[in-house]
């Protein structure tokens, strides 16, 4: 199997913004990708046909309430028996920004008690320091192999992505932040951390780390190393001339880090096809 | 009210009839102002004289469609009509010398401009960019959130109103200064750091949940900004030109879709025609504003462009300044029909609007198309797929009348000729002389102090605390990003990547100097033009047009008037020089409240492309042992100079332009930049040359000795004024040692070596004398740079 037989599905609602340059970055790689307005996909009642479910950047529903909590409402409600069964056959799931708040609200992420759950375990909330902010974050492969979006990218390196949002803190509730942090940790469930360009983590200090995510928190994965929710947007940084500081570079790739999530999770796609 | 006038109309609610037929003409201007028409009496009488003729007395929904239709928001009465300046009569200033301009270019890569709701150029593979930029200062005023957000809504609308699909946005503001003391204000004025604020966080919350980036822009404090605040905000559109659809024609239906219309926005446009009245602003304008919903618009733009692939639509335009009866009417007007609008069919966000309040409501997110009745089925169901309320409201008809009903009855009937047909009065223009001397006072002793304190100027400093907080990256093609080099400097054009299958780039700039405005609009106007294209030519940008925004005081005043005579004129003569065409333009006039009138501003917004984004340029020194230009030459021009003002000083030496001269050197940069042997690039402007240099320094972290005897001329003797002066048409270009021979054989004369890039981080300028008379460290500079408004957003 080929990239080109993977069927990617970027989920669109009202106010998602991302979809086009997301769906980009999987049509590079040769993936047939497809945007779907949930609407749409009521009516076609086919989520099965996909190999992976993209929830993409934006501002789903205007977020008017809580990023991300009407869009993971909406699925829930729209499409939830398909999105449970696709689940449970160990197909993935990316939510991107917006799309990772969407996974913390369905209780997809963390999900430490599998699917089904009904309360968000975590939270993404206002940024501190307090406002939206548009800029480029480094960050740190932390994962040990569990999660299938980076488990070929070698542990410790050093990721560029830009962040663009103003909910992008992530909590734990008040009390239990040590032992869940543990249960992460223990499950193979960090995946990326803020850090400086060296590759110190930002001990939640601006501006390393833009929101003051608890334990510099930027992705995480469920235990099942499928489902992945990161707040910055590799869609971003996929290509070279997407990068702040080409024009003092000379280039000899013509990809940004965020390609490395992408092409990730294609060839995983491609091994799970084999078996 | 006084009654004797109103009688409400028989078999429908909510109608008055108006008794114009025998009152005098004190009693014409009391309906006028009672029902908030903004109608002159001379207006009020043409109004009697056809309503006279057609035998009965109008409605109140004719009348404020009359008034709509003839507001300056709606026909520019003054850009259009005739104008007395010293002696000769100007027949439209549109036509004299922005139009002008076009039409004498006449570019053949100009695919439609000034007729629809955005100009349109010719971009690669069968694409258009549609480029609008609209001011929104009125509202802003009021509530600057709902109105900055909405200058971004609203201009995004005119993008869609030419089927284009929003790749970025701009955004230029001007504001008093924000430490300006509390007890100076009038009752009413906001506080300028309050605008501030909330004109940054409005264009962050609209453009942000849009999804559109917000690309490109300034920020400008003056006094005279206090009571009329300025925010203007820019679009650009990716259209493919075989689907730009505007042939409407008789029997196709009027489908409005997206919000709902409501009470939010009645009497905008009458309202931005007028001086603003503070200490009732409150009370008297806060419906003029309306409330704002980036994702009704979200879903709209989807739903256009569904309509635009599937050719359902047989035009489409925006619902903005004067609501359904602008939109409406000059669609009409445009194909040459008429048309019948039934009220009762438009959806409500709640009950109880009158009639005319629901045909001239600016509620926000609301789009007009002509869909051909074989199309309707499939129009309302996109609509419906996108979550997207819509409504066939009525027909274009054969006959030149526009017919309105409400609740089965007719509610207006009135001939198109007569309602298009505005009655334009001839105005007076004079010029004021300048008021302000040329200042004398000593070179400082310490010039480092003195370039440190300019960079911290409000105008100059770094507005990264803002600018951050709009996203300047979504959908993935913003090339050259607002901030350049490690230490992000500001960058002099943005850079966009509109198609996947091309490296053409799209190159966005902008120009505006209000304080040069205060001594001469005539070259307020000229540098602001030359601004805006040096920024564009800086990173690489070529074949450029231009969009204007006059925003202007009172033009019912003489002086203010001919002061906007001055200001067209320079359009005229630069961009006819430059081969710049003018594309599209608003003008925002009735800038005055009683803290006195705008200073006359002209915003430019350049539009250029370059051929491969991977040869532009930014502003960021690269390496050490580098060679530096200095392009174009120095005068001793500070008149309202950054470095004038840090001495309390205007003077009168205001920076001039020549184009015929600057336009060689141009071209010869361009072409220098496609060869590849500029390595960076960065316009002076505010603060002139040592605030040039010192931001291309710290933006790269790399040195920089200069030498100013290399620019040494006999008109200026001074260290401080070669340093500061501002005059126009002069870029700093970094160049590799290697390249030194070439480079120079090309630009000719044009260019000077004025010194090279260093391995310490200091920034170092030898004076006249061969003093050492600025040395500092980067790390100084950018810091105070990038002090001033780190804490303001």
């Amino acid at each position: 199997m080929k990239n080109k037989n993977i069927k990617v599905c970027i989920i669109r609602v009202g106010g998602t913004s991302c979809d086009v340059e997301t769906a980009r970055a999987f049509q590079e790689l040769g993936a047939q990708t497809e945007i779907k307005h949930v609407n749409e996909l009521v009516k076609q009642d086919s989520l099965l046909d996909y190999n992976l479910l993209v929830f993409p950047g934006g501002s789903s529903f205007g977020d008017h309430i809580r990023s991300g909590v009407v869009f993971a409402r909406t699925l829930y409600a729209k499409l939830g028996k398909q999105i449970e069964q696709f689940i449970a056959e160990n197909r993935p799931i990316l939510g991107i920004s917006n799309g990772f708040q969407t996974l913390i609200e369905y209780g997809l992420l963390p999900g430490f008690e599998g699917i089904g759950q009904q309360q968000p375990q975590a939270v993404l909330t206002t940024n501190n320091p307090q406002g939206f902010k548009c800029q480029w974050v480094y960050l740190k492969n932390e994962n040990k192999g569990n999660c299938l979006f980076t488990n070929q990218i070698p542990q410790d390196k050093i990721l560029k992505i830009p962040i663009a949002h103003s909910e992008g803190c992530f909590l734990f509730p008040p009390g239990k932040e040590k032992s869940l942090l543990q249960k992460l940790v223990d499950n193979d469930m960090l995946v990326l951390r803020y850090c400086n360009e060296n590759g110190a983590f930002a001990n939640q200090t601006y501006p390393a780390n833009p929101n003051g995510a608890y334990h510099d928190i930027a992705g995480i994965c469920n235990k099942e190393g499928t489902i992945f929710g990161l707040m910055p947007h590799p869609e971003r940084a996929m290509y070279w001339w997407q990068e702040p500081d080409w024009t003092t570079k000379t280039h000899t790739t013509p990809y940004g880090d965020g390609k490395l999530i992408f092409e990730n999770i294609l060839n995983n796609i491609i091994l799970t096809q084999k078996q | 009210m006084s009654s004797n006038f109103y009688v409400q109309c028989a078999g429908v609610s909510d109608v008055l009839e108006v008794t114009l037929a025998k009152v005098t003409d004190a009693e014409l201007v009391e309906v006028s102002n009672e029902l908030a028409l903004g109608l002159s009496l001379d207006e009020m009488k043409v109004v009697q004289a056809y309503f006279k003729s057609e035998g009965r007395n109008p409605t109140d929904v004719e009348l404020q469609t009359i008034s709509q239709t003839w507001s300056e928001h709606c026909c520019h009465k003054t850009f259009k009509g005739k104008i007395v300046f010293e002696g000769k009569e100007i027949d439209s200033l549109f036509r004299t010398y922005i139009a002008r301009v076009t039409r004498e270019i006449d570019a053949p890569w100009c695919f439609n401009v000034f007729e629809d709701n955005a100009g349109i150029v010719k971009f690669d593979k069968g694409y258009g960019i549609a480029a609008k930029v609209e001011t929104h200062n009125h509202p802003s005023a009021i509530d600057p959130f709902g109105g900055a957000a909405n200058g971004i809504g609203g201009v995004v609308r005119d993008i869609f109103g030419v089927w284009a699909d929003p790749i970025a946005c701009t955004g230029v503001s001007c504001f008093g200064p924000l430490d300006f003391d509390y007890n100076k204000l009038l009752v009413g004025v906001k506080h300028p750091k309050y605008l501030y604020r909330n004109v940054a966080a409005g264009l962050s919350f609209y453009g942000n949940n849009l999804g559109v980036p917000l690309v490109n822009g300034a920020i400008c404090f003056d006094e005279s900004f206090i009571g009329n605040v300025v925010a203007c905000c820019g679009c650009f559109g990716l259209l493919p030109l075989d689907k730009y659809f505007k042939n409407a024609k008789v029997g196709d239906y009027i489908v409005m879709a997206g919000g709902r219309t409501g009470r939010d926005g009645i009497h905008g446009v009458t309202f931005a025609s007028a001086e603003i009245m503070v200490d009732k602003s409150r009370e008297v304008h806060n419906p003029a504003v309306q409330t704002s919903n980036p994702l009704a618009e979200e879903k709209l733009g989807r739903a256009i462009m569904i309509l635009r692939d599937q050719r359902l639509a047989s035009a489409i335009t925006d619902l903005g300044g004067g609501g359904l009866s602008s939109a409406v009417g000059e669609t009409a007007e445009r194909y040459a029909c008429g048309a019948t609008v039934d009220l009762s069919k438009v959806p409500l966000k709640y009950l109880g609007l009158a009639p005319w309040e629901i045909y001239i409501s600016e509620s926000q997110e609301r789009q007009l198309f002509i869909v051909p009745p074989e199309n309707l089925e499939a129009a309302l169901s996109v609509f419906e797929q996108e979550e997207v309320e819509a409504a066939a409201i009525g027909q274009l008809i054969k006959e030149r009348r526009l017919k309105i009903v409400y609740q089965g009855s007719f509610v207006a009937d009135v001939d198109m000729s007569f309602l298009f047909n505005v009655p334009i009065a001839t105005k007076q223009a004079a010029l004021a002389p300048c008021m302000f001397t040329e200042p004398e006072f000593a070179e400082p002793v310490d010039l480092t102090l003195t370039l440190m304190q300019l960079l911290g100027m409000p105008n100059i400093a770094s507005k990264e605390s803002v600018v951050r907080t709009y996203d300047h990256e979504v959908r993935g093609n913003t090339v050259l990003k607002p901030f350049q080099g490690k230490y992000a400097g500001p960058n002099d054009a943005a850079v966009l990547k509109p198609l996947d299958n091309s490296w053409k780039g799209l190159v966005v700039s902008c120009g505006v100097n209000p304080n040069y405005g205060k001594i001469d609009p005539y070259w307020m106007a000229a540098s602001a033009i030359d601004e805006a294209i040096r920024n564009n030519l800086a990173v690489g940008g070529r074949r450029i047009a231009l969009l204007d925004n006059f925003i202007w005081g009172n033009p019912e005043k003489p002086e203010r008037l001919g002061s906007l005579v001055r200001a067209c004129q320079a359009c005229y003569d630069v961009a006819k020089a430059y081969r710049t065409p003018f594309i599209s333009g608003k003008d925002s006039l009735y800038n005055e409240s009683q803290m006195g009138p705008v200073t006359p501003t002209l915003i430019i917004t350049a539009v250029g492309i370059v051929p491969d984004i991977r040869s532009t340029v930014s502003m960021d020194l690269k390496t050490s042992g580098n060679l530096l230009y200095l392009l174009g030459n120095t005068y001793p021009e500070l008149g309202g100079s950054e470095y004038y003002k840090l001495n309390g000083y205007i003077g009168v030496s205001v920076p001039k332009v020549q184009p015929s001269k600057a336009r060689k050197a141009y071209y010869n940069l361009t072409k220098a930049i496609g060869y590849g042997m500029v390595k960076s690039c960065h316009d002076l402007s505010d603060g002139g040359l040592a605030v040039a240099a010192a931001e291309m320094a710290f933006a790269g972290n790399i040195g920089l000795t200069l030498d100013l005897k290399a620019i040494s001329n006999k008109a200026i003797k001074r260290n401080d004024f070669l340093l500061f002066s501002e005059s126009n048409s002069r870029l700093l270009i970094e160049v590799s040692p290697k390249d030194r021979y070439d480079f120079e054989a090309l630009m000719k004369n044009s260019c000077t070596l004025i010194g090279e890039t260093t391995k310490t981080e200091e920034l170092q300028i030898h004076g006249l004398n061969n003093d050492l008379i600025v040395d500092a460290p980067l790390l100084e500079l950018r810091a105070a740079w990038k002090k001033t408004l780190s804490a303001e957003a």
